[in-house]
C-alpha cells in the first residue's frame, strides 16, 4: 500500500512542480499581443487570400492596428471584404477609412473557340502554364487564353467557371471578391482587377494582343487591331482611351461607361457589363464599310 | 569508355541514313530569324530594298552572348519582318527575295581544302568564329566563340567532337561525317589550336561505324596525331554534352558547372565544319543540313538548305505531307517540338523535320504514379523526375530547386520510360522556367543589395 502511496505522492509532487515551472515560464516569457489584432482579424473575412498584400488576414490586422496607432488607416483595404468590412473596421477604431472602390476581376480576352478557331491539337499536360511555355496557343494567338482553366481551379470563391461552348473562363461578378488570385494564376496575365463602376457599369478592351492588326486578325476575329477608332470617339468625351503597342486600353478612372466606343470598334473587341446602346444606322454602315 | 548512368534506347528508325546530302533548289523567298541562338537577338544592319550577297552580314551580334546573322543566299531585302518560331510566336526576321548563289566578296566558296598555319592565334580563331555566326549546331545553339574564352586557371586538356546522333530518325550529322570528314577534322584541329588541347576525341555511336571509319581515314590522311575516334554503344542521350564527357573520359561535370571545369570542351561535328569554314575560308554559317523523314514519308532525305527556308518547302521536297501526318516535329522525336505551322523557318540549330503519325504521337491517358522508379533509373542526370513533377505541380519551387531541377537536360527519358504515361517532362520544363526566373531575381536582388 505504501508503495502505491509513495508513487502517487511522488507523481503528484512532480506534477505540481512542473505546473509551477510552466506557470512561471508563461509569466516571464509571455508574448504581449495587442488584443485589437484579434478583434480586427475577426472583422476580416478570414480567407487569407493575400489580396491586400499581407500574409493573410492576421497580417492585415497587424498592419491596421499599427496604422491606427499612427492615426490613419485610409491607405489599407481588404479587397474581398469590400466597403462593408472596412467600414466596420473604421467604426472599431473610430477612424476614417479610405474610399476604396469596389472592384471585380475581368477577363481581357474574347478569343473563344468561335472567334479564334483552334488550328493545333495540344496533347501536353493540361495546365495553362505548361501550355504557355510549350506553344503560342491553339488559335495561334500568343497573348490570348489557352483555355485549360488554371484560373477556375485557383479561384478560392468558385467565381470562375469554364464555359464549355466558348472555351473561355467566365467571372461571376456576384461571387468575385477581387482577391486577385486569378491575376497571378493566369500565365498570360489576362485578368485585371477593375472598379465595378457606378451602377455596375464597366467597359474594357477585351484583348491583350499587341501584334499588328492584320496579324492579330488572322488568328482571332475579335482581336483589338489598334485602329484607334475608339480613342477618336472617346477623345471628344472623356479621353479615357490610350492606344499603345497596337492595343487600346481604357482608363477606368476616366471612363464614364457611356458605351460609345463599343459601337465604333470594327472587331467588337470592347466588352461591357451592360447591354451596349443600339448602333445608330450611320455608325453601323461605317463599321460595315471598314470591314 | 564508360557507361553514363540512366538513358533509354528508343528504336533507331534511321530511314534516311543511305541518302546522300542534296542541295535543294532555292526557295523563292526566305525569312531569316534574327535569334537563331541562345542570347540576345542580332540587330539588323541592312534596310528594306538593299541587295545582299550570300554570306554578307545582315544583322550584327548584340553583345558577347549573341551571334551575327548573314545572308543565306543572294537576293533583295524585302522587309524587316517577323516569322513564327517553333512555339508559334512571332519573332523578328529579315525577309529576302532570293535571286541566286552569289557569294559576297572575300568569301571562299570553293571546296578546296585548306589547312591552318602557325600564324593562327586563339584570339584570331575566336574572333573569326564569332564573326562567322557559328553556334552550337547540335540544337542548343549556344554561340561557339563564348566557349573559347578561358580563364587563366582553366585549361581544356581534351577537346571532344560530338558525332553522336542519338536522336532517333536524324541522320544529318551521320551523313556529314561520311561526306565531309576532311572539313570536320580540319575544323577540329583549328579548335584544338585555339584551346591548346593535348588530345581530340571524336565520339561516334556504334550504329554509324562507317562515319567513324570516314573520320579515322581523314585523320590518317591529314596526319593529326592527337586525334582519335571512340566508338560508343548506342544509348540515348549520349549526345548530351555531359553524358558524352562521362562516356569518353569518366569525368562528371558537377551540378551548375561547365565542361571546362573538368578540362573538356565539346563541339558538334556540324559546328567543327562551320568553324573550319568561318576561320579558314571566311565563310559564315549560311546553310544547314536537315533530315526530312518519317515512317510514311515517300523518300526520306538529307537536304542542305539556306537558313530561313520555310519547313513547308522542305516537306514539298520529300513529296509533300503524307496523308497520315499528325505532327511535324522540328528536331528529333525525343527533344523536338511539334510545329504549330509549316511557315516556321529553318535555323542554325534545326537538324531535322520528322513527320509523325497519329499513333506515334498518341499519349495514353495519364494514371497515378505507381512508384516504380522507372524515371529515376532512366534519368541520365541522376534526378528524381517523379518527385520534381510533384514539386512543380504543388508550386514548391524551393524544393524543386534543392532537388536539382535546373540540372534537367530535357532529354525526355523520364516521360519515355513512364509506364503510367505521366507527362513528367512537361512539368519539369515548367519548373525549370519558374525556378530559373526565381534564381535570376535572387541574383539581381543580391547584386542590388551589394551595390
Amino acid at each position: 500500500m505504501s508503495v502505491v502511496l509513495a508513487a502517487v505522492l511522488t507523481l503528484a509532487g512532480l506534477a505540481l512542480l512542473f505546473g509551477l515551472m510552466l506557470f512561471g515560464a508563461s509569466r516571464v516569457f509571455a508574448v504581449q499581443e495587442d488584443p485589437r489584432v484579434k478583434d480586427v482579424a475577426g472583422l476580416l473575412p478570414g480567407i487569407n487570400c493575400g489580396a491586400c498584400g499581407f500574409a493573410g488576414c492576421e497580417g492585415l490586422a497587424n498592419a491596421l492596428v499599427s496604422a491606427a496607432d499612427g492615426g490613419d488607416i485610409s491607405a489599407l483595404a481588404c479587397p474581398p471584404g469590400g466597403d462593408e468590412t472596412m467600414q466596420s473596421i473604421g467604426d472599431y477604431f473610430g477612424l476614417e477609412v479610405g474610399g476604396g472602390k469596389s472592384t471585380v476581376a475581368v477577363l481581357r480576352c474574347n478569343g473563344s473557340c468561335q472567334a479564334a478557331p483552334p488550328k493545333v491539337d495540344y496533347r501536353g499536360a493540361l495546365s495553362c502554364s505548361v501550355a504557355d511555355i510549350t506553344f503560342a496557343g491553339a488559335s495561334g494567338c500568343a497573348f490570348g487564353c489557352v483555355g485549360l482553366g488554371e484560373c477556375a481551379e485557383a479561384c478560392p470563391f468558385d467565381a470562375i467557371s469554364m464555359d464549355a461552348e466558348s472555351g473561355l473562363p467566365v467571372v461571376d461578378a456576384e461571387r468575385c471578391t477581387s482577391c486577385g488570385i486569378c491575376v497571378s494564376a493566369c500565365p498570360r496575365r489576362l485578368f485585371e482587377i477593375r472598379p465595378r463602376g457606378r451602377r455596375d457599369r464597366r467597359v474594357w478592351v477585351n484583348c491583350r494582343n499587341t501584334e499588328p492588326g492584320p496579324v492579330a486578325k488572322r488568328n482571332c476575329s475579335v482581336a483589338c487591331i489598334g485602329c484607334g477608332l475608339c480613342k477618336k470617339t472617346c477623345d471628344t468625351i472623356v479621353q479615357a482611351i490610350t492606344v499603345a503597342d497596337k492595343l487600346a486600353y481604357i482608363d477606368h478612372d476616366k471612363c464614364i461607361a457611356c458605351g460609345k466606343c463599343i459601337n465604333v470598334c470594327p472587331t467588337n473587341a470592347i466588352a461591357s457589363s451592360f447591354p451596349p446602346p443600339p448602333k445608330q444606322p450611320k455608325q453601323a454602315a461605317q463599321a460595315a464599310s471598314k470591314e | 569508355m564508360h557507361r553514363f548512368p540512366g538513358g533509354v534506347h528508343p528504336p533507331d528508325r534511321k530511314l534516311s541514313e543511305t541518302s546522300a546530302i542534296e542541295d535543294l533548289a532555292l526557295p523563292p523567298e526566305i525569312h531569316v530569324p534574327l535569334a537563331q541562338h541562345i542570347g540576345r537577338p542580332a540587330k539588323p544592319v541592312v534596310e528594306k530594298g538593299a541587295a545582299v550577297q550570300k554570306g554578307q552580314l545582315i544583322a550584327a551580334a548584340d553583345g558577347l552572348v549573341s551571334a551575327p546573322v548573314h545572308a543565306p543566299t543572294s537576293g533583295t531585302v524585302k522587309k524587316i519582318d517577323t516569322v513564327l518560331d517553333a512555339t508559334g510566336r512571332r519573332k523578328p526576321a529579315i525577309a529576302i527575295t532570293v535571286d541566286g548563289h552569289h557569294w559576297a566578296e572575300g568569301i571562299d566558296g570553293s571546296d578546296e581544302l585548306l589547312r591552318p598555319d602557325d600564324q593562327l592565334t586563339t584570339a584570331t580563331i575566336r574572333d573569326r568564329i564569332a564573326a562567322g555566326g557559328v553556334v552550337g549546331a547540335g540544337g542548343a545553339t549556344f554561340p561557339t566563340a563564348v566557349k573559347y574564352y578561358l580563364k587563366p586557371e582553366q585549361s581544356a586538356e581534351t577537346l571532344i567532337i560530338n558525332g553522336v546522333e542519338c536522336e532517333p530518325y536524324l541522320t544529318a550529322d551521320h551523313r556529314l561525317m561520311l561526306e565531309s570528314p576532311d572539313e570536320i577534322v580540319v575544323g577540329a584541329e583549328v579548335l584544338r589550336l585555339a584551346l591548346g588541347s593535348r588530345r581530340v576525341v571524336f565520339g561516334v555511336e556504334s550504329n554509324t561505324p562507317d562515319a567513324a571509319d570516314a573520320i579515322r581515314a581523314a585523320i590518317d590522311r591529314l596526319g593529326y596525331r592527337s586525334m582519335s575516334v571512340q566508338l560508343l554503344p548506342v544509348r540515348y542521350p549520349q549526345g548530351g554534352e555531359k553524358q558524352l564527357i562521362y562516356a569518353l573520359t569518366g569525368r562528371e561535370v558537377p551540378s551548375g558547372r561547365l565542361p571546362i571545369d573538368v578540362g573538356c570542351v565539346v563541339n558538334n561535328v556540324n559546328t567543327a565544319q562551320a568553324v573550319y569554314r568561318a576561320v579558314l575560308k571566311n565563310r559564315p554559317v549560311v546553310d544547314r543540313v536537315v533530315t526530312v523523314t518519317g515512317t510514311d514519308v515517300a523518300v526520306p532525305r538529307n537536304v542542305r538548305v539556306p537558313l530561313g527556308t520555310p519547313v513547308r518547302y522542305l516537306i514539298e521536297a520529300v513529296g509533300g505531307l503524307p496523308e497520315s501526318t499528325y505532327a511535324v516535329v522540328f528536331g528529333g522525336p525525343m527533344t523536338g517540338k511539334a510545329l504549330p505551322s509549316l511557315d516556321v523557318a529553318i535555323t542554325k540549330g534545326s537538324g531535322g523535320v520528322v513527320l509523325l503519325t497519329e499513333a506515334q504521337t498518341r499519349r495514353p491517358a495519364e494514371v497515378a504514379c505507381i512508384r516504380c522508379a522507372g524515371c529515376v533509373n532512366a534519368c541520365p542526370m541522376g534526378l528524381e523526375p517523379y518527385a520534381l513533377e510533384q514539386f512543380v505541380r504543388l508550386q514548391q519551387w524551393d524544393q524543386a530547386e534543392t532537388n536539382g531541377i535546373l540540372d534537367c537536360i530535357e532529354c525526355g527519358c523520364c516521360s519515355y520510360s513512364c509506364p503510367a504515361s505521366r507527362g513528367l517532362l512537361d512539368w519539369l520544363r515548367l519548373g525549370k522556367v519558374r525556378v530559373a526566373a526565381i534564381r535570376r531575381e535572387r541574383v539581381n536582388a543580391a547584386k542590388a543589395a551589394a551595390s
